[in-house]
């Protein structure tokens, strides 16, 4: 039968307006920020929590790792009171050991988040590295890389970092566990994070091998690791930084639960999940305050850098939008 | 004069967006007579798969009927409250579904969807559904439809999909069968056996059929009569004949023009310049101006409503002194 | 679908091994075998002839095949701390476990479904709305956070439920079940929730997703447009082709389930092979670390090839396709 189509007089797409094309990503992003209330509360908080942990010995209001100042009659002084025994006055109360609970938090959240920060440091770097390789490399190299890289996935972080942590403990001398044990911590986080991180940077490394500017580069002798810096990193960055912040947030609740479990981070230096393990003792006995504080504070940390991590990848996948 | 089977009267879908409402389909009227087929055409994004949607009450939200009438055998269907158009929906107005690929579950056997539909609208037991069941695959040319009823749709080839898609439409005995461009997705080879099969079967069980199509030739082939659809609005109505042979539409004409025919020393194919507005964009007045090749300053801004200018002939367009203002 | 049945078994027989490497290196050169059964009085000669009789002299490829020949007979060991062999240990705690993981998984595959269909049905309600919004926060919240808050809630202030603990324990003989006695329900009904919490928020978006995805099909519509019923368009069609990927997830969860357990049987106490693995990784009990590493990855590759079995049932496309 004869076929008399009519309908392909399709219409042209819809020239782009000149303005959206020379607008810059950044003042994209910028724009869909203002535009998203959760987003700029999470920056809020986020930023507040990143500059007063930074900040954490000039503003304090005492040095809780100080024996000599502390007074151990203040000792489970509740919230917003002066002690009975002493001048001292506590915002969010104090601790069994008389430490001002305010300011052991301000000092926690700093080490919760310095090996937060460097555990994902150290995940993206391995993680882009081994995912560069293998999806520049294929073969062998790529089918190794990516069969570890399953493995590893289908298990909880949690349980790989534990076991890193027992290993490490197992390996090294008794006497330099404590010295070094935030440096363990961030390695068993860290290790147990960066198979995300080579996934990701794998599919778009094979994605972006294949073009022709790639192509271009490598007929004409350039060296792979220029290409895979000038050309291809560049690409995957967009889709490290989402996974980056979200990893942000996961590493600092694997520190968090590592050190509740009692494997993390030694007595001296208190992360917000040591204090949680501290408070819990004297949830029953109605000290609630020891809790209930460092708990808000992890969560806000935790949630408002989730929440950037879902705006932003949100914001960066055009698809979505 | 019989009654007719379907009567459409001002038929208007509306899509509200971000940047204001749009309106697919606006102020169409037309008539299906009992066992007539009807072509509709048009280009893609003509409206003419929304009409249908719409007569069947399958709007998807949040577009929405927003003026208009619909009338099934004297009785209006388009206010009706959801479980009774779920009722008539198969039991009086069949549907037929472009891609037969996508159109069957993949994971029902073809016995239980066929069995389910006809149990949703037949006080019929089991056994005698599933006999129904297989009587329709035989009327449709499934071979051994017997012991091919409990195969998956993944088992049959896309002409047979689309046979047992036909058979699903078929299966309440619905008086209208509306057919969205039921051969497009198909082989070539196969788009005629279908056409046939559909409009045989309709004629034995008495069906009239609203065959949506961009597809002159099958409309060519297959309707009585046909509407000619443009930018959500119909352009012209008529018998088929008569609307091939002597266009009175200048879009119509085009889209005759479009078409090869022997005897004429055409030096080439004629091709409307330029493309359907979106929308977004419908211009004022006979929204088929800008690419008209015999416009008038009155068209630009005066939209010209479908009137009839012969018996049974119906057009939009200035040209005809009988044409009144929309 | 043999060859697949093959293919897959072959697979998860390198996992296995991969695993098997790991846990074996662990064991091996983690600590000193020795100097952890032995007193520090026992002479260096005694060490070195222990040493041999172990087989710590041998190759370590002959090594690693008698690791895993024990392994093979569930060998793997004396514990250092508790002085008893690590299968022992870990049979007497896996009762515990599985019936707080079998419980969470449960909770989280009912609730689950039930909110993710609700969600996908009723896009716009500001129940779903409501509900979206506390899954985002829900996965952001840490697993032990989540349980000391419930802790406090129901057992400090109102006091209806127990705070740690499994409660009274009937003994079947091979089993240690709390199921048949009313403070062994109670005490599960706090740990379970907070294991069930993570997955059941996962499988709520991946129903939900689904569902939506699915209600978008043109099957759907034709479903519609042929006069179903919505009970039989919504828990029929949709559901069933919704269920598909759900199961996968969901079975693949249950392996999560128990290893995600370490956390919430710290936090209530809970005497299974959770709480058993971070008290051996804070002692660096090496044989318990190395078992319950090979322990979890039996569970994950088990489930895995169950799940794989389970689409075979469920998809007629591949039951009656060629190849996969």
């Amino acid at each position: 039968m004869s076929t008399l189509d009519i309908s392909p007089a399709k219409p042209l797409p819809p020239p782009r307006p000149p303005s959206r094309l020379r607008r810059i990503l950044d003042s994209d992003i910028f724009w869909s920020w203002t535009q998203s209330p959760v987003a700029v509360g999470a920056t809020v908080v986020a930023l507040t929590l990143i500059l007063v942990a930074l900040f954490a010995p000039l503003i304090a209001p005492y040095d809780p790792f100080n024996p000599a100042t502390l007074t151990l009659m203040d000792g489970f002084t509740p919230p917003a009171s002066k002690s009975a025994f002493s001048d001292n006055w506590f915002l969010m109360g104090a601790d069994h050991q008389a430490r001002d609970v305010l300011s052991t938090i301000m000092y926690g959240s700093r080490v919760s988040l310095f090996v937060g920060v460097m555990a994902t440091l150290f995940a993206i770097v391995l993680g882009m590295g081994l995912g560069l390789a293998a999806g520049y490399s294929g073969g062998m190299v790529d089918a190794v890389i990516m069969r570890i890289a399953d493995i590893q996935l289908s298990f909880p972080a949690i349980l790989i970092a534990l076991l890193i942590f027992g290993v490490a403990k197992g390996i090294l001398p008794a006497n330099q566990q404590e010295s070094l044990a935030i440096w363990v911590l961030i390695l068993a986080i860290g290790l147990a994070n960066w198979a995300q991180f080579a996934r990701t940077v794998r599919g778009a490394t094979m994605v972006e091998r294949e073009k022709d500017y790639v192509a271009a580069a490598r007929i004409m002798g350039v060296h792979p690791v220029l290409i895979l810096f000038r050309h291809i990193l560049p690409n995957v960055l967009g889709p490290v930084l989402v996974i980056g912040t979200i990893g942000l947030a996961l590493a600092i609740i694997e520190e968090a639960t590592l050190s509740f479990l009692g494997v993390g981070v030694p007595p001296t230096q208190p992360s917000l999940g040591t204090l949680i393990r501290i408070g819990q003792q004297f949830m029953f006995s109605g000290e609630w305050w020891i809790l209930f504080f460092p708990a808000v504070t992890l969560v806000l940390l935790a949630l408002s850098v989730n929440l950037l991590g879902d705006w932003l990848r949100d914001a960066l996948n055009p698809k979505l939008r | 004069m019989t009654e007719p089977l379907l009567s459409v009267r001002g038929l208007t879908v509306e899509f509200p967006t971000r940047h204001g409402i749009l309106t697919a389909v606006e102020d169409i009227s037309f008539d299906i007579m009992p066992g007539e087929v009807l072509g509709m055409v048009g280009e893609s994004g003509a409206g003419k798969s929304m009409t249908g949607n719409a007569i069947i009450g399958l709007i998807e939200a949040p577009g929405r009927i927003a003026r208009g009438e619909v009338w099934l055998n004297g009785q209006r269907i388009d206010s009706l409250p959801p479980e009774a158009m779920r009722a008539i929906r198969g039991r009086r107005i069949g549907m037929i579904f472009q891609d037969p690929l996508t159109s069957l579950n993949p994971l029902y056997r073809i016995s239980d969807q066929l069995i389910e539909t006809i149990r949703t609208h037949l006080p019929l037991s089991q056994d005698a559904a599933r006999k129904r069941a297989i009587g329709l695959l035989d009327d449709v040319g499934i071979p051994d439809a017997a012991r091919r009823i409990d195969d998956y749709p993944h088992q049959f080839s896309g002409g047979m999909r689309q046979r047992v898609v036909i058979a699903l439409a078929l299966c309440a005995e619905p008086d209208l069968v509306i057919a969205d461009e039921p051969t497009t997705a198909l082989d070539v080879s196969v788009q005629a056996q279908i056409i046939d099969v559909m409009k045989e079967l309709c004629a034995e069980r008495g069906a009239a059929i609203l065959l949506v199509t961009h597809d002159m030739g099958v409309i060519a082939e297959t309707a009585d009569r046909v509407a000619v659809m443009y930018a959500g609005r119909l352009a012209e109505v008529g018998p088929v004949r008569d609307v091939i042979l002597a266009a009175r539409h200048p879009y119509t004409a085009g889209l005759m023009g479009a078409i090869p025919r022997l005897g004429e020393n055409l030096v080439r194919l004629n091709q409307i310049p330029g493309a359907m507005p979106r929308l977004s964009a419908i211009p004022p007045g006979c929204p088929f101006n800008p690419r008209c090749p015999r416009v008038m300053d009155h068209c630009r801004s005066h939209r010209p409503a479908l009137s009839p200018i012969e018996p049974a002939r119906k057009v939009a367009c200035w040209l005809y002194p009988e044409v009144t203002e929309a | 679908m043999l060859a697949f049945i093959i293919r897959r078994l072959a697979q998860s027989a390198l996992v296995m091994l991969f695993v098997a490497l790991i846990a074996f290196v662990i064991f091996r050169y983690v600590g000193d075998p020795i100097s952890s059964m032995v007193g520090v009085e026992t002479r260096l000669e005694d060490r070195e002839i222990m040493r041999e009789r172990l087989g710590l002299n041998d190759p370590v490829i002959v090594q690693f095949a008698r690791f895993i020949g024990n392994a093979l007979q569930g060998e793997f060991g004396i514990s250092y701390r508790l002085q008893q062999p690590v299968t022992e240990l870990i049979l007497s705690r896996l009762p515990a476990t599985i019936e707080l993981a079998f419980a969470s998984a449960l909770i989280a595959l009912v609730v689950g479904v039930v909110l993710g269909v609700y969600t996908a049905l009723n896009p716009r309600g500001y129940f779903s709305s409501g509900i979206m919004a506390v899954s985002l926060i829900g996965v952001s919240l840490p697993t032990f956070l989540i349980g000391i808050g419930l802790i406090y809630l129901f057992a400090v202030e109102l006091g209806w439920l127990p705070s740690n603990g499994r409660g009274e324990v009937v003994d079947l003989g091979w089993w240690r079940t709390g199921l048949l006695t009313e403070s062994g329900l109670r005490s599960l009904i706090l740990p379970a929730i907070t294991l069930s919490l993570f997955q059941l928020t996962l499988i709520m978006r991946l129903v939900r997703a689904e569902m939506l995805e699915v209600m978008r099909t043109e099957y759907i519509r034709f479903a519609k447009a042929r006069g179903l019923t919505r009970r039989a368009i919504n828990f029929g069609h949709a559901l069933k082709n919704t269920m598909i990927p759900v199961i996968t997830i969901t079975g693949l969860q249950l392996g999560s389930v128990i290893a995600f357990a370490i956390v919430t049987e710290s936090v209530f106490q809970w005497p299974g092979v959770g709480s058993l693995f971070v008290t051996s990784v804070r002692d660096v009990d090496v044989p318990v670390m190395a078992a319950y590493l090979m322990f979890i990855a039996l569970i994950f590759v088990l489930i895995n090839l169950v799940v794989d079995l389970l689409y075979f049932v469920v998809d007629p496309r591949l039951r009656a396709g060629k190849g996969h």
